[in-house]
């Protein structure tokens, strides 16, 4: 996400890479391009002035620290000041909720309100263990009451629903009648979804505050589409002024958006940003993170997230174990395609490649790793007998042959998957010596504990 | 009518930028001057032509070429007008040679295709054309359901299949109906999807694969629906709708609100692509042929020097 803010970012910034200190002119030069790369991104036009001249007086003002280079200076200022522009002290759930927690969607048309609403809905279970009701009071819409009790048939959530146009169905009562089923129903949380709006229309932001009104939602979130431009702003402030906004949730982040709202909405609304939707599943729901965000933006990679990632996925335990054997040497196909299966836990990979460090710059690198790919090779994996996965040694020509059958690829694929094993063992074998120097799976299991990670875990040849 | 309506949407950006404007045509100094256009055009979202067109006014004020109060914002009109693109001979939609036309209806999520799509077969029933309409978005839960319900309403008939079958074929059976039905006009509606992900626009290709095969020259028109609140991000859109569809036009929907639509500036600019229609508010009737010389007065022009069609 935020690519293309962060490619012209890091191009802006370029200017400030050198190694000698910058004359004010320079700033002054570098920062008019960070200025339009800013502009370019769809930033607020007066948040994109205000940033600059917070970092020139960051540059420009504070004195030259000794042993730190210009470029890390700058990056430095960069990252405050976007830490700065994004960050709230502001949970992105209501602090002291009822029971049930109420919570409310608001938006614009299409900003993706209703997927936002189950995906809410799914986060709330998944992360919390809490016991969700949904509830359908988009009635202006056709068919929006049909998405929300389907969304919520798949990933079974229950969804109070009525049938729009008969008596006595308006948003209110709706609203009304979930929160009372909620209460009856020992639900933990309701999330009312509401009807999209063109945020002139004074009638729909009437029917919005009305709702709020009647069940007194303990967080009414907006939900932003992350492609909007100038507007954004325009938007998340009119919204503002009808509701008392607990926080805006920006969807479609997957875009190739240029992430300005992210960077503008709070700095001229006041309200923090609480969570991003990050693609296409329902499960693709993040709590926002300025710290993260501002180092995604300024390539600094996403190491935080990347690390939690990993261990969601993981059983440590384990973990260490495979890892003692590895590092021995004793890599088999079985240990290859755990591999897999736990990198498939973890999400794409292309998702998870984006997270490193310096991604940005690879990101046509990444276009070419094929989450297909690994299926293929888990197919080849899967079709070798166990004896095989155990002593890869033994897979000749003819073995060859048949596992190509059973996988449905041609023999060079295997031959293919079998030489970057050898390739790989061999590096297990060099990297143990190296890493493990002779420690005790005691110890490596409390480095785990400690650091979150182990030494160096090695990547697959020609991936990382 | 519908341009005099496009105004009043337009108002509030209208009033930001001339706010800007006004600080334009005062008597200052390059700097202030530049400062001043550079918000005007970034307020718009008129994109990365700005940087450009901010060097050549830097060059016009320069050589003193725009010395005098309100020259710049006649120049900035007539530039614009000369990079914004409309329908050629203002036919959104020339008919095939031979019926049915096939209008194949692409964007992201969100944009506004199924609505869109709804005004666009009532502006064809307007013009006596005889509309069918086959459901090809079978993701999206329920957007079979709402396209129903508009077909219902504007009496056109609808070839549909079950949530989650395969859009071509859904494509496919609608150009079947067409040709026998005898219909003019076959417009084909596809899921949301966002332009970044592969698996989807893939899937975009085979329908419009399955439609040329099914009938030569099919689809004659590949519409992409833009929100006129999108930003920059419109420009990344095209480019990659477009490589996948022959994009012949854009639908510029929403552009009631407080949204402007600037970006389809940049859109005709870097792609070629020409805006099409503009699609105003919730009515059926809110739907308009784009014109490119009103759509820059609107942006620019006080609402009483108007020229509403």
């Amino acid at each position: 996400m935020l690519e293309n803010l962060q490619k012209s970012l890091t191009t802006a910034l370029e200017r400030f890479r050198g190694p000698r200190a910058l004359s004010e002119k320079e700033v002054q030069e570098g920062l008019r391009d960070v200025r339009r790369a800013l502009l370019e991104a769809d930033v607020h036009f007066q948040v994109a002035k205000q940033f600059t001249e917070g970092v020139r007086d960051k540059l420009l003002g504070g004195e030259r620290l000794k042993g730190v280079s210009g470029s890390q200076q700058a990056v430095h200022a960069f990252h405050q000041e976007l830490v700065a522009l994004m960050h709230s002290d502001e949970p992105a759930l209501p602090k002291n909720p009822g029971h049930p927690m109420v919570l409310l969607m608001a938006g614009l048309q299409g900003a993706g309100k209703t997927t936002t609403a189950a995906k809410l809905a799914l986060w709330l279970r998944k992360r919390q263990n809490r016991k969700v009701l949904l509830a359908a009071c988009d009635l202006q819409r056709p068919a929006a009451v049909d998405q929300l009790v389907t969304l919520g048939r798949q990933l079974e959530i229950d969804v109070h629903a009525e049938t729009p146009g008969e008596r006595g169905v308006d948003p209110v009562s709706v609203a009304r009648r979930a929160l009372a089923k909620a209460k009856d129903g020992h639900y933990d949380a309701v999330i009312i979804d509401s009807a999209g709006r063109l945020h002139i229309d004074e009638e729909l932001m009437g029917e919005i505050q009305a709702v709020c009104g009647a069940v007194k939602p303990d967080a009414t979130y907006l939900v932003l589409d992350s492609m909007t431009g100038q507007d954004a702003v325009e938007s998340a402030r009119s919204f503002s002024e009808h509701l008392d906004l607990h926080g805006v949730i920006l969807t479609k982040i997957d875009g190739d958006a240029r992430g300005g709202a992210a960077l503008s909405v709070r700095q001229v609304t006041g309200k923090p940003l609480a969570f991003l939707g990050t693609g296409e599943t329902p499960a693709d729901l993040e709590e926002f993170q300025a710290e993260r965000v501002a180092s995604r933006i300024l390539d600094m990679g996403d190491v935080v997230g990347l690390v939690e990632k990993a261990q969601e996925a993981v059983d440590e335990e384990a973990q260490v174990e495979d890892y003692m054997r590895l590092m021995q040497g004793r890599f088999t196909m079985e240990d290859l395609l755990s591999q897999f299966k736990m990198m498939r836990k973890m999400g794409s990979m292309k998702k998870l490649l984006g997270m490193l460090p310096g991604a940005g710059k690879m990101s046509g690198l990444l276009d070419q790793v094929d989450d297909r790919e690994f299926s293929r090779v888990e197919a080849i994996i899967l079709s070798m007998t166990p004896k095989e996965r155990l002593h890869p040694e033994l897979i000749d020509g003819s073995r060859r042959k048949r596992i190509s059958r059973g996988a449905g690829v041609e023999v060079a694929d295997v031959n293919r998957l079998y030489k970057s094993y050898q390739q790989m063992q061999k590096q297990m074998k060099s990297m143990g010596k190296m890493l493990t120097g002779g420690r005790s799976k005691k110890r490596m299991l409390k480095q785990l504990n400690q650091k979150g990670r182990l030494p160096g875990m090695p990547g697959f040849p020609g991936l990382s | 009518m519908v341009f005099a309506r496009l105004q009043a949407g337009l108002k509030r950006t209208r009033n930001r930028i001339q706010h800007a404007m006004r600080r334009l045509s005062g008597d200052r100094s390059t700097a202030d001057t530049l400062d001043a256009l550079e918000e005007v055009l970034y307020t718009a979202d008129v994109g990365p032509i700005s940087a450009e067109l901010l060097t050549q006014a830097e060059a016009e004020l320069k050589a003193g070429r725009l010395a005098r109060p309100g020259e710049m914002e006649g120049w900035l009109r007539e530039r614009l007008l000369q990079t914004i693109q409309g329908p050629d001979a203002g036919d959104p939609l020339p008919l095939a040679q031979q019926a049915p036309t096939v209008v194949l209806v692409v964007g992201v999520n969100g944009a506004g295709k199924t609505t869109s799509i709804a005004k666009l077969v009532k502006w064809l029933q307007d013009r006596k054309l005889q509309v069918l309409v086959a459901a090809a978005d079978t993701y999206r839960a329920a957007a079979v359901e709402q396209l129903t319900i508009w077909c219902e309403r504007l009496g056109a008939d609808l070839i549909k299949s079950q949530h989650g079958a395969d859009p071509a074929a859904v494509a496919h059976d609608g150009v079947e109906a067409a040709l026998a039905r005898g219909a003019d006009v076959l417009v084909v509606d596809t899921a949301g999807r966002l332009h970044t992900q592969k698996n989807l626009m893939a899937e975009l290709e085979k329908i419009a694969r399955v439609l040329g095969r099914k009938l030569d020259g099919a689809p004659h028109h590949t519409l992409l629906v833009l929100d006129a609140t999108t930003g920059q991000n419109a420009i990344q859109q095209a480019r990659l709708f477009g490589q996948r569809v022959p994009l012949s036009g854009v639908i510029l929907s929403k552009l009631d609100g407080t949204a402007k639509g600037g970006a389809v500036i940049s859109v005709g600019r870097e792609i070629g692509l020409p805006v099409s229609f503009v699609g105003l508010g919730e009515s059926l009737d809110d739907f308009a042929v784009f014109q490119p010389a009103e759509f820059v007065d609107a942006l620019f022009d006080p609402v009483d020097h108007a020229t509403a069609p």
